[in-house]
C-alpha cells in the first residue's frame, strides 16, 4: 500500500492550511474550467469535421476568456413577472455547493481541504443541492420552458440519485471507509477493475446528474430552449455555465478518485497522474455527447429505475457476498469474475429492459 | 391527497430553436405531454403568387428559387416544366438529362439537410449535421460550377437550361457519384441502429397509410407510411423513364422510417446520376424561345418529385406575358396538415421530433 503523505505543517496551523486550499481550489476550479471550455470546444470540433474555434490566442486558447469578457459586459436582464430576489440567488445557490464538493477531493498525498472520514457521503448530500438552484432558476424565471426544464431536473434528480449512492456503496465496501483518502490509498488495484459494474452506473447516473448527453433534458435546446438558464443572462447566465463545466470537473475528478486509484500511480508525479486522469474522464463525457442523442425524460427515468437500480442493487449484493466469503481471494481472481459478473448481468438485464416507448393515452 | 392540476399553453416558436424558421405551435401541454396543437403560420408570407402574376414568365423563375430555397433546383424545374406545358416548347436532349442531374444532385443536398436536422432535433449534438455539411458543401462546389450561385441557382430556363456546364464539372460530378455512396454508408454507421435514436424515434409519430393519402401527403412523408407513389415513376417528366432506380418505402410511417427513407432515396439518387452521367449526351441546352414568352390562352399543371414531395406549379396564361395566375402545391405546407393527429399524445420532445421528420421549409409553406 502506498505511503499517505501527511498535509504539510503550515506556519499557523488549520487557518493557514484552510486558506491555502481555499485558493488552490478556487483557483484549480476556474483555470480547468476554461481549460475544460477550451478542450470541449477544440476536440467536439475535431470529432464533427470541423475546427473550432483558433483564432483567439494560441489554437484558440484564449476563447473562453473572450466569452467570459462578453458575458461579464452583456445586461443582466431579470423578467418583468419574474421573482427578482429567487432570479438573483438561483445561480448562487447552484454554485456553491459546487465550490463545496472540492473540499474533500484529494488532489494528491495530503493535498485535501478537508480529509472528512465521511467524504464521499458528503458529496452525494452536497451535490444534491444543485438541484434546488436550479429548481428556483426555473421556477423565479416565470417561463414556460424554463419551468419544464426545472421540473424535469426535479423528476429525474430522485430517479438517478439512488443508483449513484447505491453504486458507490460498492466501492465502500471494498474500502472499509468513507474518506476519500481511504478509498484512494485501497486502490492498488484500480476499483474500475474490481468494480466495472458499479463504474458503469455510476457514470451513466453522473452524467444524468451533471446534465450531460445523452441526459441533458433541463436544458435540451432543441426542445425546451436553454431549459431552466432561458432567461438568464450576463453574470448570472455565466455562473450557470460555470457550473454545468464545474460539475463535469466535479464528477471526472470523483469518478477519478472512486474508480481509477486517484492521484496513484508510477513514474509522474500524483497531482500530474491525477490532472491526467480527470481529463482523460472528461474526453469521454464530451465523446458521449457527440455520439448519442437525446433521451426522453421518462426514458431516463425508467432506465434509473429499472436497468440501473436493480443492477446496482445486484452489484451491492454480489460484492457483500464476495468480501464475505472470499476474504482472501486473489484480487486479480476477483476482477475477472466481477467483469464476468457484469457482462453477463448486462446482457441479460438489456434483454429484460428495453429504452420502452410508449403513447400516453388522453 | 389530490393535487389539482392543469393544462398550460406554450407556445414553441416562431422563434424557436427546432421550428426550422418561424413555424409556431400553440401546444396545449398536460405536465410534458401534448394534448392539443394548434399550427400558426404565415409569418414568412412574401404573396409569391401575386408577385409572380406581375412578372414575365422568364421573370418568375427567380422567384420559384426563393420558395424552398433548399431546393432551388427541383423549383426551378417545376415551374420550367409548367410553362413548357402551356407552351408547347420542346426542350434539348442534353438539357433534359442537366436538369435531371441538378434535380437529383439537389434531393441529395435536400435530404442531407432534413436529415441532419431531424437527428439534431433528436439531440444528436450537430454532430450528424456536419457530416452531413460536408458533403452538401460538394453538392454545392457542383452547383456554383454550373449556374455561379451557392442558394438561389436560377439555373433552369423555359425550354433548357441558363448555360452548359464547364468542362470540369463532368469530371467532377463523376469523382462525387463515386465517393458518395461511401459517404452515405458513413451517415448509417452514426446512427442507424442506435439504441436511444430507435428508442426515440421508433413507433413515434405513426402517420397511417389511409390518414396519409387522405391529406395528400407526398414525398417521403407517404412513402413512409408504405404507398410507393413517386411522381418519377407515376407520371415520369423530363427523361425520368430512361433510368433504372428503385422507390424505397418504409412500413409503420413512423419517425425512423422517415428518416430511413431519406437515407435510402440519396442512394437512389446517386443511382440515378450514375446512369445520367453515362448517358449524357453532347449538343445544344437550350431551345429558341423567344425573350418573351406569349403562351397560348390555357392552363397547364406541371408537377414534378420535388424532396419534400409532389411539387407542382399551376398556370393560367391569357396570352399576354405574365402569367394570369400562379399557384404553388407546396408539398411542405400539405405534408403539414397531418402534424396534429401525429403529434398529440407524445411527449415534448417527441413533438419536435415528429416535426422535424416531416421536414418542412416555412419559405414554401408560407409562400
Amino acid at each position: 500500500m502506498a505511503t499517505l503523505v501527511l498535509p504539510p505543517d503550515w506556519p499557523g496551523g488549520f487557518w493557514a492550511h484552510w486558506g491555502v486550499f481555499v485558493v488552490i481550489i478556487f483557483v484549480f476550479l476556474m483555470a480547468m474550467v476554461v481549460g475544460f471550455i477550451w478542450f470541449e470546444r477544440r476536440a467536439m470540433a475535431i470529432m464533427q469535421a470541423r475546427l473550432g474555434p483558433n483564432r483567439t490566442g494560441p489554437f484558440g486558447l484564449l476563447q473562453p476568456v473572450a466569452d467570459a469578457l462578453k458575458v461579464l459586459l452583456k445586461e443582466d436582464i431579470i423578467p418583468a413577472k419574474g421573482d427578482k430576489l429567487v432570479h438573483w440567488l438561483a445561480p448562487v445557490v447552484a454554485f456553491i455547493p459546487l465550490l463545496m464538493l472540492f473540499a474533500v477531493v484529494p488532489f494528491q498525498g495530503g493535498a485535501i481541504l478537508a480529509d472528512l472520514n465521511i467524504g464521499i457521503l458528503y458529496i452525494v448530500a452536497v451535490s444534491s443541492v444543485t438541484t434546488v438552484g436550479i429548481f428556483m432558476a426555473g421556477w423565479a424565471s416565470n417561463n414556460k420552458y424554463s419551468l419544464l426544464g426545472a421540473m424535469r431536473q426535479v423528476a429525474s434528480v430522485v430517479s438517478y440519485e439512488i443508483p449513484v449512492v447505491l453504486s458507490i456503496i460498492g466501492v465502500v465496501l471494498l474500502t472499509g471507509s468513507l474518506s476519500m483518502q481511504q478509498i484512494v490509498m485501497a486502490q492498488d488495484i484500480p476499483f474500475i477493475l474490481l468494480q466495472p459494474l458499479g463504474f458503469l452506473l455510476f457514470f451513466i447516473g453522473a452524467l444524468a446528474e451533471i446534465n450531460r448527453a445523452p441526459f441533458d433534458l433541463m436544458e435540451a435546446d432543441s426542445e425546451i430552449v436553454a431549459g431552466f438558464h432561458t432567461e438568464y443572462s450576463g453574470m448570472k447566465f455565466a455562473l450557470f455555465y460555470l457550473v454545468e463545466y464545474g460539475e463535469a470537473l466535479a464528477i471526472s475528478a470523483i469518478v477519478t478518485t472512486l474508480f481509477l486509484s486517484g492521484w496513484r500511480g508510477p513514474v509522474l508525479p500524483p497531482w500530474l497522474w491525477f490532472l491526467v486522469k480527470v481529463v482523460i474522464v472528461f474526453f469521454v463525457i464530451v465523446w458521449v455527447r457527440t455520439t448519442v442523442p437525446r433521451v426522453r425524460i421518462d426514458q431516463l427515468m425508467a432506465l434509473a429505475w429499472k436497468f440501473l437500480f436493480p443492477l446496482a442493487l445486484l452489484n451491492l449484493l454480489i460484492t457483500a457476498v464476495e468480501i464475505l466469503v472470499w476474504p482472501t481471494v486473489s484480487l486479480w481472481l476477483l476482477v475477472l469474475v466481477n467483469i464476468a459478473i457484469m457482462v453477463i448481468l448486462v446482457l441479460l438485464w438489456s434483454r429484460l429492459f428495453k429504452l420502452g416507448w410508449g403513447r400516453v393515452e388522453v | 391527497m389530490v393535487i389539482k392540476t392543469e393544462p398550460f399553453v406554450v407556445n414553441i416558436g416562431p422563434a424557436h430553436p427546432s421550428t426550422h424558421g418561424v413555424f409556431r405551435m400553440r401546444t396545449t401541454l398536460d405536465g410534458e405531454v401534448v394534448v392539443d396543437m394548434e399550427p400558426v403560420f404565415g409569418y414568412l408570407h412574401r404573396g409569391v403568387e401575386k408577385l409572380a402574376e406581375e412578372r414575365t414568365y422568364t421573370g418568375v423563375i427567380p422567384l420559384t428559387d426563393r420558395l424552398d430555397y433548399l431546393a432551388s433546383m427541383s423549383n426551378n424545374l417545376a415551374y420550367c416544366l409548367a410553362v413548357e406545358k402551356l407552351g408547347g416548347i420542346p426542350v434539348p436532349e442534353r438539357a433534359e438529362y442537366l436538369r435531371v442531374i441538378m434535380a437529383e444532385l439537389q434531393r441529395i443536398a435536400s435530404h442531407l439537410i432534413a436529415v441532419g436536422a431531424f437527428l439534431n432535433d433528436c439531440g444528436a449534438f450537430m454532430t450528424p449535421i456536419l457530416y452531413m455539411l460536408r458533403e452538401r458543401e460538394k453538392i454545392l462546389d457542383l452547383f456554383e460550377m454550373a449556374s455561379g450561385q451557392r442558394l438561389t441557382y436560377n439555373y433552369m430556363r423555359v425550354g433548357g437550361v441558363s448555360q452548359d456546364v464547364p468542362e470540369e464539372f463532368v469530371p467532377a460530378l463523376g469523382k462525387f457519384v463515386k465517393v458518395m455512396p461511401r459517404w452515405i454508408d458513413e451517415y448509417d454507421q452514426l446512427l442507424k441502429e442506435n439504441e436511444i435514436l430507435l428508442a426515440r424515434a421508433k413507433g413515434v409519430g405513426i402517420l397511417p397509410k389511409e390518414l396519409a393519402i387522405n391529406i395528400s401527403a407526398s414525398g417521403p412523408v407517404l412513402r413512409a407510411s408504405g404507398v410507393k407513389w413517386d411522381i418519377r415513376k407515376a407520371d415520369p417528366y423530363s427523361v425520368y423513364e430512361r433510368f433504372e432506380f428503385d422507390i424505397p418505402t418504409g412500413s409503420v410511417g413512423d419517425c425512423y422510417d422517415r428518416y430511413r427513407v431519406r437515407i435510402e432515396e440519396m442512394r437512389q439518387s446517386v443511382c440515378i446520376l450514375k446512369q445520367a452521367l453515362e448517358q449524357l449526351p453532347q449538343g445544344e441546352v437550350r431551345s429558341d424561345v423567344p425573350h418573351l414568352i406569349r403562351p397560348p390562352v390555357g392552363e397547364a399543371y406541371g408537377h414534378i418529385e420535388a424532396p419534400r414531395g409532389e411539387l407542382g406549379f399551376y398556370l393560367v396564361s391569357d396570352n399576354s406575358i405574365a402569367p394570369y395566375r400562379f399557384h404553388v402545391r407546396a408539398p411542405s405546407l400539405i405534408n403539414l396538415t397531418a402534424l396534429r393527429e401525429m403529434m398529440v399524445g407524445w411527449k415534448v420532445a417527441d413533438a419536435i421530433i415528429i416535426f422535424g421528420s416531416i421536414d418542412i421549409n416555412m419559405a414554401e409553406v408560407d409562400r
